[in-house]
């Protein structure tokens, strides 16, 4: 922990791997400022995530700030087995005037993925407490558990792109409840701009406060210095917060069920016909004897 | 603390937790744009159940070691096809005991003359790997070099895979 401090990015590895792995536990570090310290990047596949993400970590960098990224892929649910390719897409890390100020860790969800979000969260938190001033956390918003890592942040920021449906599919997939702000990339593809007129108008739906929905080219960087100034001083939006707290809930509740130690043993009774779900619960719920 | 403790003791008493994939980085040194080798490497290496992290084409010895140093990569899998391996894989190999990480486990493959081995593996690369080579072999050599303790990069020149043997 002292040489992570000091700035051994190898003994910083060894800890984060120590968490990931469920051999160490961190604690939530205190704050005393306002600002957002965990930022989650999240949206549909191929939408730009991390050509975006790129783009505005040479700014913040130039903001003078220094930002560890948590890539979450998802593991094979058949080999357990992970490709984490989103490194190739972070060309900050080759800089040689930025790349001590960046720090990118790709994170497989693996088989027990309801504790992911909350391994997520601690690595986040082992980040800040070694010295990061901000982590982002960067994830295919699909699938419960990748939507439950975004969770873990202080701030959600959705990812779109032309091409993806109108307003409603983004509302299908729940996220669009989530996010501070909305970000449409590829703004230099046919149909960007109406699909960011179709979000804003189905934001606005609602009658809570809705999001500022922003028009980017992370491929041109066009609109990219003025959102990355923007996302600096987000503010949670008070309905996001709500859905969030859900979200943060339910994962703390699946991982204390996955960490029961008669966990394997109940779902084969189920397997096997000898206990309905509702008997597993209710032993799950008596919590470790 | 206690909750410390409780983890350890469900990470004991639940045998799948008990191997945990291995986190191997695949790249790319040099100029040399060919990588479907890698990929299908990338590609059966997951399959196998491990975390795989590929660092793209063209990637300088440096830039190399900066992933298996910030993804606390066990092992280290360099392709080659260009014929600049000679230089290359020793350089990395070196470059490691540098940054002390000589614990990492190096290996090797793409278009490899056989000449060119012995002093690939006096450098500390553990195992290379031609044409026709089975995803089969190599994830056996990956369970067989992590049980050792020699087969770091930090040992120098000494065991290396034997496929025959």
């Amino acid at each position: 922990m002292d040489a992570a401090k000091a700035g051994d990015r190898r003994a910083l590895a060894r800890l984060l791997s120590a968490i990931e792995n469920g051999e160490l536990h961190i604690q939530e570090p205190q704050r005393n400022d306002s600002d957002w310290k965990i930022l989650a990047l999240t949206g549909p596949p191929g939408v730009g995530k991390s050509c975006l993400l790129d783009r505005l970590l040479h700014e913040w960098v130039d903001h003078g700030l220094r930002i560890a990224v948590l890539a979450v892929d998802p593991s094979s649910p058949r080999s357990g087995g992970a490709l984490l390719g989103d490194r190739v897409r972070m060309q900050v890390v080759d800089d040689v005037e930025r790349k001590d100020s960046v720090y990118v860790r790709s994170v497989a969800t693996r088989k027990t993925s309801g504790s992911v979000p909350l391994v997520v969260r601690e690595m986040a938190f082992c980040l800040l407490d070694v010295g990061w001033d901000k982590v982002v956390i960067e994830t295919v918003g699909a699938g419960q558990s990748e939507v439950r890592c975004a969770a873990v942040a202080d701030r959600i920021v959705l990812v779109e792109g032309p091409a993806r449906g109108d307003g409603v599919q983004a509302e299908k997939a729940g996220l669009l409840e989530l996010a501070d702000a909305v970000i449409v990339n590829k703004s230099d593809l046919d149909g960007a701009q109406r699909h960011a007129d179709e979000l804003r108008e189905s934001l606005h739906l609602g009658h809570e406060e809705a999001p500022e929905v922003h028009l980017v080219s992370a491929l041109h960087g066009t609109g990219i210095a003025d959102v990355a100034s923007t996302l600096l001083s987000v503010e949670q939006s008070t309905r996001a917060g709500r859905a969030r707290w859900r979200e943060r809930l339910l994962s703390h509740h699946e991982r204390q069920l996955l960490q029961h130690i008669k966990f394997e043993l109940l779902l084969s009774k189920i397997e096997e016909g000898l206990m309905s779900f509702d008997e597993a619960y209710a032993e799950l719920r008596n919590g470790n004897e | 603390m206690r909750g410390i403790q409780r983890l350890f003791h469900n990470h004991q008493s639940n045998p799948r937790d008990m191997d945990q994939p291995l986190r191997i980085v695949i790249a790319k040194p040099g100029l040399d744009g060919h990588d479907r080798g890698a990929k299908v490497v990338a590609r059966a290496l997951r399959d196998a159940g491990h975390e795989v992290i590929y660092t793209g084409l063209r990637r300088t010895p440096e830039q190399i070691i900066e992933t298996v140093r910030d993804e606390d990569a066990v092992l280290l899998g360099l392709s080659s096809l260009s014929g600049a391996h000679g230089h290359l894989f020793p350089r990395i190999c070196e470059t490691l005991r540098e940054h002390n990480m000589g614990d990492v486990i190096v290996f090797g493959g793409g278009i490899i003359p056989e000449d060119d081995w012995p002093p690939l593996f006096e450098a500390g690369v553990r195992a290379l790997f031609g044409p026709g080579t089975t995803s089969e072999e190599m994830v056996e050599f990956i369970a067989t070099a992590v049980k050792r303790d020699d087969a770091g990069v930090g040992h120098g020149a000494g065991w290396h895979w034997n496929p025959s043997a």
